[in-house]
């Protein structure tokens, strides 16, 4: 009896991500959440562009490829169509907090029925280490190669406490998988983003802090402790909104 | 439902499609095609459809691009700016070999233009409308009667032939009232949808909707494959109607509400004895070469009417392989010709 | 017992790093088909099944029995 196995929701498909690139951990923490829920074969999953833009090679759910930034309206006609489907996005922050901010916001907005795993490295990793809208102040990137300048280029945008905001969403959640302790606990978030679709709770997003070794320049044992020193207390780990607490201290 | 019922243009757009079992609206406000969205947020609730306003032309095509990929008939509708954003998401149905209808009730352009009738989407629409290599069918309506009939027509196409279809309508016909029998229901389903992603249901092996391919051979296969049935689509799709061509030494070519104008002018110009006929391109893409080439040995003279700069006159020039000379008459920015304007280059 | 797909993994060493026992090593002596110098165990017999090392392996490469 194996003690832990690759899940089954995940194709044999080799992962095309570099060496100790966080994305591998956050598609199997997805597929696990699939498999233990028992929602594979009504799971429908939406990919972006990005570096996971491939994610549909890797999941053995029927998946979409979607337009850069454009999942959350994809997965939103999806839902429509298909009310009685589990349906999710897999996004990196240029895709989900820069040209999809709009569909973002407005799909949290109406509160659609959908769960959103946002990735969140701060940069650009498919076309080579961009600045992203999530590149903390001083992080230098191909295209703020004197450090990210607040003067010029604006502060970071805190997806999570954005969208916090807004009336509609049901469960929004920062989480990292830096260390076990946090994959467990981000295991537990996406579980819980998906279970919350079952019971037709609404929008659900987590936002998972990664890791871009290459892009970052940085070892991957590295990068992983670059979370804790740099991307964590810009973007603190926490439980933003959640309707089941409200509800219950309401109750 | 063989009975004649009074309706706008857009409405009747609208209605065409619930008929045709289109159960997925979703569109953003822009005149003048907003009584299409305004119906079927009457309607899709009553009957169980979806009716989302969304957040942009842009979201909204890519909420048909999800609703398509389940299999199912959608549609959005929209005016030139607004079908200009959503060109991003018709470029990835046609990649993806999604079926959809997107209604283009045409205004005046460039920039923000003007909400006055247009035909300045012509190119943009016939010669794909957004990035890459491919087409959409596209359906050019010249009646309220036509904008049913071709609604349901044009779902039935797109499933046929897995590819967007466009309407492409004017300000004029959108808000036109006309008596019109509305057609009879239908549905998806007759072609093959088993691309389609519904759930594995533990069944089957994944589907995938997609248009990256990295692979530069397997791309270009993709996109001859794609090129190869639009050349069956060239042969057994194009429609147009002839109006007293088997005598003409003029030729009027028109397609829309010019093509109403035009023949105003066309039946003048008869009574004053001038042999003149008309051609009017019912699918704008596919083409209709065969008549016009057929008419190139006959007449004298071709002539172009449009809301536009002359956008269909290469494809005039194309088609008669520039046999005989095309004259245009040509309105813009909203304006549109009458029939004694279309009578003068007639009589040119 | 850790089974490695080997032909997997990418040499990250992020299983090295998670391993509370400090029994797993990039090979010094070994590269993969991909040129990658894969996990081994040193001394099996000290693995306390905890899977640290699988829940941080981004490729999936290790299975716990």
């Amino acid at each position: 009896m194996a003690k832990f196995n690759k899940p089954k929701s995940l194709t044999d498909a080799v992962f095309h991500y570099c060496p100790g690139c966080t994305h591998g951990i956050v598609h199997r923490l997805v597929a696990e959440a699939i498999d233990e829920l028992g929602i594979e074969g009504k799971t429908i999953g939406v990919a972006p562009v990005g570096c996971s833009v491939m994610a549909y090679n890797y999941f053995t759910c029927d998946m979409i490829q979607a337009a850069h930034g454009r999942a959350p309206a994809v997965a939103t006609g999806v839902k429509r169509s298909l009310p009685d489907h589990i349906v999710f996005t897999y996004q990196g922050d240029g895709d989900l907090a820069s040209i999809g901010l709009c569909e973002t916001v407005s799909a949290a907005a109406r509160g659609e029925n959908i769960t959103v795993i946002f990735i969140n490295n701060a940069i650009y990793g498919m076309t080579g280490g961009q600045m992203a809208p999530t590149s903390l102040i001083g992080q230098v990137t191909q295209t703020s190669p004197y450090g990210r300048d607040a003067a010029t280029q604006g502060m970071p945008i805190k997806i999570s406490e954005l969208l916090a905001t807004l009336e509609a969403p049901s469960y929004i959640t920062r989480v990292t998988v830096n260390n076990v302790k946090n994959v467990r606990n981000a295991k537990a978030a996406i579980k819980k983003a998906f279970q919350n679709q079952v019971e037709g709770k609404g929008f659900s997003l987590v936002e998972v802090v990664s890791n871009c070794p290459t892009n970052w320049g940085m070892t991957p044992e590295k990068s992983l402790q670059w979370i804790d020193t740099h991307m964590l207390p810009y973007y603190p780990l926490g439980v933003y909104k959640d309707k089941d607490a409200e509800d219950k201290n309401n109750g | 439902m063989s009975e004649k019922v009074l309706m706008k243009g857009n409405e009747a757009i609208a209605e065409a499609a619930i008929l045709a079992g289109c159960r997925h609206y979703f569109g953003y406000p822009i005149t003048p095609q907003t009584e299409i969205a305004a119906y079927m947020a009457k309607k899709m609730p009553k009957i169980n459809g979806t009716f989302l306003q969304a957040e942009s032309e842009i979201a909204a095509i890519n909420m048909v691009y999800g609703v398509a990929s389940t299999g199912k008939r959608v549609m959005t509708s929209s005016s030139s700016p607004g079908i200009a954003l959503k060109c991003e998401g018709i470029s990835y149905l046609a990649g993806a070999d999604l079926p959809a209808l997107i209604v283009n009730v045409q205004r005046g352009g460039p920039g923000l233009g003007g909400i006055q009738p247009s035909q300045s989407d012509y190119h943009l629409a016939t010669k794909g409308p957004g990035h890459g290599d491919f087409h959409v069918l596209c359906f050019a309506p010249a009646s309220v009667q036509e904008m049913a009939d071709l609604t349901a027509h044009a779902f039935e196409c797109a499933e046929k032939y897995r590819m967007p279809s466009m309407l492409l309508a004017d300000g004029t016909l959108g808000q036109m009232m006309e008596p019109v029998v509305l057609p009879k229901p239908s549905d998806a389903g007759k072609y093959d949808n088993s691309w389609a992603v519904t759930g594995t249901n533990n069944e089957r092996k994944h589907n995938i909707i997609n248009s990256l391919y990295l692979s530069p051979a397997e791309l270009e296969k993709l996109n001859f494959e794609r090129y190869e049935r639009y050349e069956q689509i060239k042969k057994d799709e194009p429609m147009w109607e002839e109006y007293l061509m088997d005598d003409a030494e003029i030729c009027v070519v028109s397609y829309g509400i010019t093509a109403r104008i035009s023949r105003n002018a066309v039946d003048e110009a008869r009574k004053q004895g001038i042999k003149v006929g008309m051609i009017r391109p019912i699918t704008v893409w596919p083409f209709p070469v065969e008549p016009l080439k057929k008419a190139a040995d006959k007449v004298e003279r071709f002539i172009c009417v449009e809301l536009n700069m002359g956008q269909m006159k290469d494809d005039i020039e194309l088609a008669i392989h520039c046999k005989k000379p095309v004259d245009l008459c040509i309105r813009t920015g909203g304006m549109l010709p009458s029939p004694d304007e279309v009578l003068a280059v007639i009589k040119k | 017992m850790l089974i490695f797909k080997e032909e997997l993994c990418k040499g990250c060493g992020l299983c090295v790093s998670a391993c509370p026992k400090k029994i797993l090593q990039l090979s010094k002596t070994r590269l993969n088909s991909k040129g990658h110098a894969p996990v081994e165990v040193t001394d099996p017999d000290a693995c306390i099944s905890c899977a640290f090392c699988a829940t941080m392996c981004p490729d999936c490469v290790i299975t716990i029995e």
